[in-house]
């Protein structure tokens, strides 16, 4: 598997990444490289292997159903670049 | 994904007609639910709903660096009631998945949600139809558990958004359903009964207007007989009543290009109430993009059957088997059983004025009487000034003769506006029926001696004797058993 450069730009713009069209080559150049490495493991045979999703074998910690965290607005919002109210403020993102 | 089956047989009287001949319209539903629970899904911050801006927030769900998410396990009880509630198979093992986008409210930068293996898988809800008759069954794809995003309010300034993550991280149920409704009822009355199931279940508070309850709806049209057409899906409706106006201009609108030639492109549409019509969301190309893989900061979702079994042991009785209970125990109607058990609060108020009385009279006071006046003064049945036992001791009072259905109906009267006790009400007021034979026989000689030609008239013609039992009523003060009148009438009158 390997990505061209269209696909570097799409991913960027996915990930919200500005890349220039002259970073382009060489990230698709390092791009390819770890893909072809991560392609190595093509060689073991998984048939029948169900896909592992963690290393641990443990069972999922839960919490009970308790309220014990929050209200506490001006920690949330201190290092928002601006606020008003307690709100986060943002460039206007209105459909 | 399973494979979408067409489940239904075509109803002509379903089709819209299109200038060039008869179209069916394919409803699909993604309803999302919010969960019942004290905390969010992955945090120890309040759920409830509004609250000051960012007041019910912790550093999980404001996705400070570092923190890590931990599964409330009332959510993961709360999907699996509702699993079970729909009839459908409960994943033993689940796994959580991040689906990646970019919104202010967002803050991770993806959601946390079940992609491939959900909580809850295929199920299905029974739907009666209140307008054309009859039923449906409507099958569910899947359900499963996912965070709900911030909220963003864009009025408060002409050039910035402001955010507010009380909701951030609020547990939801996405419940798809699959492709079975053919008709915006037909939606209207599973997203009701859906609803229903909820409520009862205690799962989800239903409530529309705080957006307890909404809905994304897939529309698409096709030729009858013909295979599925293309859907465009009408984002966030947040009433039954505009998601039924939504589907039915939608389908017209599919139908009006297809008729001209056109085609149908797969996009998403907004509703707007205001103005009746949807339509199309700016379309950002690369917006279905999610790239969801699972997440690595949680384990896989496990629990064991037993644990299943014992929240199903535990489960309410549910809206079907309260109504089959109501039409076999008490003798109703499917019709006045469906209206009962609509709310798990009405049904529970017919009971206590049902038990050990006669249930189709029970039924026809709370339906016609009470739910009527409540409707009117647009009080439910939680604060209605009329408690279930002075309802029941009217009830009884009618059963007893002692009082007729039409004082019954100014006792229930004053009972509303006055309260007290009906049998005290009765025995002070006077308004006790006139059982005496003695007294109504007085009664009706002194109208049969002071009309002697309506008693000719009466003899003539039997049916006249409604005009003397309505004399004799008036006589007694509308206190006479009818019955008791009416016979006795008969006998003097010779018919």
């Amino acid at each position: 598997m390997s990505v061209d450069q269209a696909t570097v730009r799409r991913i960027a713009r996915l990930a919200r990444i500005a890349v220039t069209d002259e970073e382009v080559p060489h990230l698709m150049g390092e791009l390819n490289a770890m893909l072809s490495f991560v392609e190595q493991l093509d060689e073991v045979d998984v048939t029948g292997v169900e896909p592992m999703t963690s290393v641990t074998p443990m069972a999922m910690k839960k919490r009970a159903d308790i309220v014990t965290d929050g209200g506490y607005p001006e920690t949330v919002v201190a290092n928002a670049p601006m606020t008003e109210d307690h709100y986060f403020l943002v460039p206007k993102v209105v459909e | 994904m399973n494979a979408i089956v067409d489940t239904r047989t075509l109803d002509p009287k379903k089709l819209i007609k299109g200038a060039t001949g008869d179209w069916e319209v394919i409803v699909g539903l993604e309803i999302h639910a919010q969960v019942t629970s004290q905390a969010k899904l992955f945090s120890g911050a309040s759920a409830e709903y509004g609250g000051e801006p960012n007041s019910h927030v912790s550093l999980v769900d404001a996705a400070m660096p570092g923190m890590l998410p931990v599964i409330n396990e009332e959510c993961v009880a709360q999907a699996v009631r509702t699993g079970l509630g729909l009839k459908a198979q409960i994943n033993l093992r689940s796994v959580f998945d991040r689906k990646n986008y970019f919104y202010p409210d967002l803050p991770q930068g993806y959601q946390i949600s079940q992609f491939k293996s959900p909580i809850v898988g295929e199920g299905e809800v029974i739907v009666d139809l209140p307008e054309s008759g009859g039923q449906i069954t409507v099958g569910i794809e899947r359900l499963h558990l996912e965070q709900d995003a911030g909220k963003s309010l864009h009025d408060q300034s002409p050039s910035l958004s402001f955010v507010d993550l009380n909701r951030s991280g609020v547990a939801l149920m996405e419940i798809v359903s699959k492709p079975d409704m053919r008709s915006s009822e037909e939606a209207r009355a599973y997203v009701t009964k859906l609803r229903t199931i909820l409520r009862y279940l205690g799962t989800c508070d239903g409530n529309m207007d705080e957006g307890s309850l909404r809905a994304d709806v897939n529309v698409s049209v096709r030729r009858p007989g013909e295979g599925f057409g293309t859907r465009c899906e009408i984002k966030n409706v947040n009433s039954i009543r505009f998601m039924g106006q939504a589907i039915e201009y939608e389908a017209r609108r599919q139908i009006g290009v297809l008729e001209d030639g056109g085609s149908i492109t797969q996009e998403t549409r907004l509703y707007d109430p205001g103005k009746g019509e949807t339509r199309s969301m700016r379309s950002k190309e690369e917006a279905h993009d999610y790239r969801y893989f699972p997440d690595p900061d949680l384990l896989p979702l496990e629990f064991t059957q037993d644990y299943v079994n014992e929240l199903a042991r535990h489960l309410p009785e549910l809206p079907d088997n309260k109504k089959a209970r109501f039409i076999k125990e008490y003798g109703l109607t499917p019709y006045d059983a469906g209206v009962l058990i609509a709310e798990r609060e009405q049904a529970d108020y017919f009971e206590a004025v049902a038990k050990g009385r006669d249930g189709k009279i029970a039924a026809n006071w709370v339906i016609n009487e009470l739910f009527g006046r409540l409707n009117k003064e647009g009080n439910d049945v939680a604060t209605s000034p009329v408690s279930a036992d002075q309802l029941g001791a009217i009830v009884d009072l009618i059963g007893e003769n002692v009082i007729s259905g039409k004082l019954a109906k100014d006792l229930f009267e004053i009972i509303w506006t006055e309260g007290g006790d009906p049998r005290q009400v009765v025995e002070a007021r006077g308004m006790k029926q006139v059982t005496d034979m003695g007294a109504i026989e007085k009664a009706i000689d002194a109208v049969i001696a002071a009309n002697p030609d309506k008693v000719a008239q009466a003899q003539a013609k039997p049916t006249m004797i409604g005009w003397f039992v309505g004399m004799v009523m008036k006589e007694t003060g509308g206190k006479a058993n009818p019955q008791a009148v009416n016979d006795l009438l008969k006998t003097k009158l010779g018919i």
